[in-house]
């Protein structure tokens, strides 16, 4: 009689199962198809080590065109500075306002309608798609070439990731104070005061923080676009190969950025 | 009084968690339901404050038919019926007062919940009620920073500050140690016989049934399969009850602990 080994009766076991080939072998496959997407990229985008390394000395000389940075300058910037970080201030805050009653409407645990779920959810979904720079140019026409562009193109811009960050935090909080309420005879708003809002408030607001740090740096990009903030006067003054200047403005961006961050940080310790 | 008239529930997926289910409740009785796990008395509980939506049959509540009320009349209903939880469902971030507060938002008007604005009546109320369970010095402190058996008392005075006729248990004493069992029970039983409030409790100890109940009610399996008076109970009921001999585990043991606050507390809130 035939002795088989266990090796050869989990080989057995296997084979009864009577799979496909792919669902036997899926990590083979899955190396396959990552070898191929990879491969693709690379060819596609022209991925040459060589002409980076070669090309590397020319940065140094941008930089070094670059120094010493133009200090003069600052006084004039301090300005557009804090215009990149009222528009993100703005952004922020309209952008969270208005994702409250979304992301309320778009949790599942909150809201039993199933039609207003979707419309939510399809608006957060839509609008999510929209990469930054692309709303800032929309805004620009509407709204005319300014800050008022950059804060409208970044209130849509938090709107969608506070949704999409708190959305996820309701729908995972604690479902034994919404039966509470519904049990005591709680209206809906009152239920979402006392049982929703003091579970998700922290992480909320943890969440308007962390867009507010992702929305000083966008805006200071969005000037290049006509949207307002110091973005315009950094590319004008590249344009025009004033790379001193150019030098003044990313190091005072770089300072800015880096307090805010700070700042939002220990806030955001402080919160959870 | 409580109806309940062939009440049956399925749940989808073929459950069918009660059968034919038919029962009365007298006023002011401390009734305790027993069944194993997945016998049906969370469903049975349940479909008295209509969390649970009975697939066919009637219930009544003081000859009033509230089967298929809705809405606002529903919210009514609700309002006098307090409910106690295995897990306790309190908001533990919130304020022990703002969890007890939480009881009247079945009669506030959800522009005063909003805004915190609860008259200075229900704050006195809610104050009796928390010294009902002898945790009138917690009222200010966080829900999480109580143990499990005060986080109970917090949810039986949020219970009590409804003003209820009825109050339902579901498994009170299922997350708490022996000695705190007794502590919970006990001050159910205080607040039944003090305040006359019907009082149902789920249980699974047939030792907490038979010292605390004036009635018990056996579930199988969806099916009233036992109701009398606890002194008719003993440890061959529990066995049909169960549909198996009883085991150390059906018992939760511990004793009364000595307290000197058994007395009744102050009757303001409830003496009219």
């Amino acid at each position: 009689m035939l002795t088989v080994t266990s090796r050869s009766t989990l080989a057995e076991m296997k084979a009864q199962q009577n799979k496909g080939l792919l669902a036997r072998h899926p990590w083979h496959f899955a190396l396959l198809v990552f070898a191929l997407v990879y491969g693709w990229s690379f060819m596609r985008l022209g991925v040459d080590p060589i002409m980076f390394l070669k090309g590397f000395p020319q940065m140094g000389g941008l930089l070094r065109r670059m120094w010493p940075p133009d200090w003069a300058y600052i006084p004039a910037m301090i300005g557009p500075l804090a215009e990149t970080a009222q528009m993100a201030l703005l952004g922020t805050t309209f952008g969270g306002i208005l994702a409250v009653p979304t992301v309320l409407m778009a949790a599942r645990n909150v809201n039993s309608n199933r039609g207003i779920y979707l419309a939510a959810r399809t608006v957060m979904n839509f609008i999510r798609t929209i990469p930054d720079i692309l709303l800032a140019a929309l805004f620009v026409p509407v709204l005319g070439v300014g800050p008022l562009a950059g804060a409208a193109a970044l209130t849509l811009f938090s709107f969608g990731i506070i949704c999409k960050l708190s959305s996820e935090s309701i729908e995972a909080i604690d479902p034994g104070p919404l039966e509470a309420m519904d049990a005591v005879g709680s209206g809906k708003l009152s239920q979402i005061a006392f049982a929703v809002v003091p579970q998700i408030l922290p992480q909320f607001t943890a969440h308007v923080l962390y867009v507010l740090e992702i929305n000083v740096r966008v805006a200071g990009i969005l000037g290049m676009v006509g949207a307002g903030g110091i973005g315009m006067w950094l590319n004008t003054s590249m344009a025009i190969f004033q790379y001193r200047k150019a030098a003044a403005i990313i190091l005072m961006f770089f300072v800015s950025v880096m307090l805010i961050d700070y700042a939002s940080r220990k806030l955001r310790e402080r919160l959870i | 009084m409580i109806r309940l008239e062939n009440v049956t529930k399925n749940f989808p997926g073929g459950v069918q968690a009660l059968k034919d289910v038919t029962i009365e409740i007298e006023d002011g009785d401390f009734v305790v339901i027993v069944g194993m796990s997945g016998a049906g008395k969370s469903t049975m509980l349940r479909c008295i404050n209509r969390l649970v939506e009975p697939t066919s049959g009637l219930i009544y509540i003081d000859g009033a038919d509230i089967t298929k009320v809705k809405g606002n009349d529903l919210r009514k209903v609700r309002a006098k019926i307090g409910m106690i939880f295995q897990t306790f469902n309190l908001v533990k971030r919130s304020s022990v007062l703002k969890n007890v507060l939480s009881g009247r938002l079945g009669r506030t008007p959800t522009w005063r919940a909003l805004l915190g604005l609860f008259p200075e009546s229900d704050i006195e109320l809610a104050i009796q009620c928390l010294d009902k369970v002898e945790i009138r010095d917690k009222a200010l402190v966080r829900a999480d920073q109580l143990s499990g058996g005060q986080q109970q008392r917090v949810s039986i005075a949020r219970a009590l500050c409804q003003e209820p006729d009825i109050i339902l248990a579901d498994e009170p004493v299922a997350s708490l140690d022996p000695p705190t069992s007794h502590v919970v029970m006990r001050d159910l039983k205080r607040i039944n016989r003090e305040l006359g409030i019907t009082t149902l409790v789920n249980l699974h100890f047939i030792d907490l049934a038979t010292e605390y109940a004036d009635r018990i009610i056996g579930l199988r399996e969806g099916e009233l399969v036992f109701d009398g008076p606890a002194s008719e109970v003993d440890e061959k009921t529990f066995a049909e009850i169960y549909g198996r001999p009883i085991r150390e585990d059906d018992l939760r043991g511990g004793v009364v602990e000595d307290s000197s606050t058994d007395e009744l507390a102050g009757s303001g809130a409830y003496s009219d």
